[in-house]
């Protein structure tokens, strides 16, 4: 075996070998500029490095370890924990008495936002990004939701006991203020024959108009800075070989665009699950502050994320799927 | 299209003189783009309308006497204009102190906590950001997935493990051995400004991946032309590329700023003792009943519409700060952005 063959076979441990022995600094091998280079790239990425073992890895771990433990608070020597294995999770879902239906609640409230959102922000930014009189002030009001919506603010008017009260009898008797145009309508389809499953969906999202326009400040700006990086000279082109408005959107924008809807995505499904006026996280808020279960709402919160993950991987693996042939 | 038809018909002719010719082309054309921009111009007027509409009526009944509220021919226009309002809500909030002087605690410690902790997570992301972006070294695949994940991982996932680390923090036993017991460090900012400048931050990944995404768009020559001129590596960094890069840092700063300004899970977790605006928010429905039953001397229900009406005003004093700030810095929010995309 000659030494050039050698020099080419690569084990999985290679890069941390390597990676370790370009820290060294007397090693004379690695004194050549590539090795500086990558001296100064970890110096550089090391505050990451630090912080993601440190405060997430570890973390990460512990709570995985105490969503499989009893833990209990000790005053001034941290906690203690006793093995109980998946009871924590059976807790979650069998004993716990709002966590199963806050989660399926809140997973059918996610998949439909998070289409409505993408449509929407997509057809927003495609608007945005036409010329017409008050483009600016238009805009600027559109990403006013990136304030509004941040943090504290949106779950705060709901996080009101009784209102929500008030407002789920006010449902109930339908005895809001005006003529519930969407419910009316509604009404009027399911009874007219037309089946019903995809339009009760539809509604809802009618219904949710406001959440979901708060809720997608960023991905218009994600569009729409996708948008500005298609070249013109394609659309010119399209319009010289006399392709109308409607067929150069599909041909142009919708491919050009369609990297970009996987990274809304997936931008849309975190942000719904971190959001403030999240009933799962409330729950799991609830159980750690006020009844100490840290056991148990860390296996909550690991069942929450590992919906999130699944939720992730599926939607990215259709939209790659989808997408893939207009590339 | 329409250039081809100028060419045949001339654009000094009538427009209908100029349709027949057309054989009714142009006037399809024409009504189609009218009625395409109508459309276009209820549907955004809608949007704005309905993103612009909970903030004009937290205005407007934010300034209406109690007996405005229940009065149900009064929609927005106040009949009995007052302040008082505010003043209850100052105090609810911790704006003006127990003697009632407007000291704006609240808010003046959020500001100092908020700017602290954007920096330091600017700082740190920035780095990160650049040494992903312009250097080669083994395993940054591996560490760039990495900082993927951290954007996918909610936080609440670790939460519970964080707040136990932080109550009884140590490093390898050291301060167990000096003091007898692990110091509790939730009463600080140390921990959150550690996570800061460790990249841990409020959606941090996402600041180093928008970040990322502009270095890697600089041309490599800029820096090999400044490394045939002695510069070194801290100095190209500071010299050459942090002044290209200002805008998008800055769109990050402003992100992280107003992120961590209505910030509730950092803050309940680790700023807890400052009574930062965002934590006064948001107990501010138990606050009131209690404010309500010292000053009327007897435990009463704050009503309904009272209450959704003091609510509101503590949202205006949360946001508007931040909407002033937008309005200054609109084009950076905006425009930066589409700058990093672009070169995707």
């Amino acid at each position: 075996m000659s030494a050039k063959e050698r020099k080419v076979r690569e084990h999985w441990y290679s890069g941390i070998t390597e990676s370790i022995q370009m820290l060294i600094p007397g090693n004379r091998i690695y004194q050549t500029m590539p090795a500086k280079r990558a001296r100064s790239g970890y110096l550089f990425i090391l505050p990451f490095i630090l912080g993601f073992l440190l405060f997430m890895i570890k973390p990460l771990i512990e709570s995985f370890i105490m969503s499989l433990n009893i833990v209990t608070l000790v005053p001034g020597k941290g906690y203690d924990k006793v093995w109980t294995g998946l009871d924590n999770y059976a807790y979650a879902f069998t004993v716990d008495p709002y966590f199963n239906e806050y989660l399926l609640d809140e997973i059918q409230r996610m998949a439909i936002n998070t289409v409505a959102v993408l449509v929407l922000s997509f057809v927003i930014a495609v608007i945005l990004n036409q010329k017409f009189k008050g483009r600016t002030l238009a805009r600027a009001i559109f990403f006013l939701p990136v304030i509004l919506s941040s943090g504290v603010l949106p779950g705060i008017e709901k996080q009101n006991e009784m209102y929500n009260m008030m407002t789920s009898i006010a449902e109930s008797i339908g005895a809001s203020s005006g003529v519930n145009l969407s419910k009316s309508l509604q009404d009027l389809l399911s009874v007219s024959g037309v089946g019903s499953g995809v339009f009760d969906i539809i509604f809802q999202m009618i219904d949710a108009i406001y959440d979901i326009v708060m809720a997608s400040g960023i991905q218009i700006i994600v569009f729409l800075s996708g948008l500005q990086a298609i070249s013109p000279s394609l659309y010119e082109a399209a319009d010289v070989e006399g392709s109308s408005g409607w067929e150069s959107f599909w041909k142009i924008t919708f491919p050009m665009v369609s990297p970009l809807l996987l990274v809304n995505c997936i931008y849309t499904i975190i942000d719904f699950f971190m959001k403030n006026d999240n009933r799962v996280m409330e729950r799991i808020n609830t159980v750690m502050f006020t009844q100490f279960r840290f056991g148990e709402s860390s296996a909550m919160s690991w069942i929450y994320f590992g919906v999130a993950i699944l939720f992730i991987g599926i939607s990215s693996l259709v939209i790659t799927r989808t997408v893939k042939s207009y590339e | 299209m329409s250039k081809n038809n100028t060419v045949f018909i001339g654009e000094n002719k009538n427009f209908w003189e100029r349709n027949r010719r057309s054989g009714g082309y142009l006037l399809k054309r024409r009504s189609g783009q009218i009625a395409f921009s109508v459309i276009r111009a209820l549907l955004l007027f809608g949007l704005c309308f309905m993103i612009i509409q909970p903030l004009l009526v937290r205005l407007a009944t934010s300034i209406m006497g109690e007996s405005d509220l229940y009065d149900t021919s009064i929609i927005l226009l106040p009949r009995h204009v007052t302040l008082d309002n505010y003043k209850i809500v100052a105090e609810l909030t911790d704006l003006k102190n127990v003697d009632s002087v407007w000291t704006f605690r609240s808010m003046l410690n959020t500001l100092w906590t908020t700017v602290l902790v954007s920096i330091c997570q600017i700082i740190s992301t920035t780095l990160v950001a650049y040494g992903f972006a312009r250097y080669e070294f083994p395993l940054k695949k591996f560490w760039f997935a990495c900082v993927i994940l951290l954007i996918i991982i909610p936080p609440q996932t670790i939460q519970t493990a964080l707040y136990m680390n932080f109550a009884n923090f140590d490093i390898f036993g050291i301060f167990q051995a000096i003091t007898g017991k692990p110091i509790n460090l939730r009463s600080s900012v140390i921990p959150y400004v550690l996570m800061s400048l460790t990249c841990m931050g409020l959606k941090n990944g996402l600041y180093i991946f928008m970040m990322r995404q502009y270095f890697k768009g600089i041309p490599k020559s800029l820096e090999e032309a400044a490394y045939v001129d002695g510069c070194g590596t801290m100095h190209t960094f500071v010299r050459i590329m942090l002044p290209d890069a200002l805008p998008t840092i800055a769109s990050c700063f402003l992100f992280s700023f107003v992120w961590q300004w209505t910030d509730l899970f950092y803050s309940r977790n680790f700023l807890s003792t400052y009574s930062l605006y965002s934590l006064q928010l948001s107990s501010i429905v138990s606050r009131m009943s209690q404010y309500f039953a010292v000053t009327e001397g007897a435990l009463v229900a704050v009503p309904q519409a009272r209450q959704q009406q003091l609510i509101g005003i503590a949202v205006l004093f949360c946001s508007i700060p931040l909407i002033i700030l937008y309005l200054f810095t609109q084009r950076t929010f905006v425009e930066s952005l589409a700058m990093t995309g672009s070169k995707e």
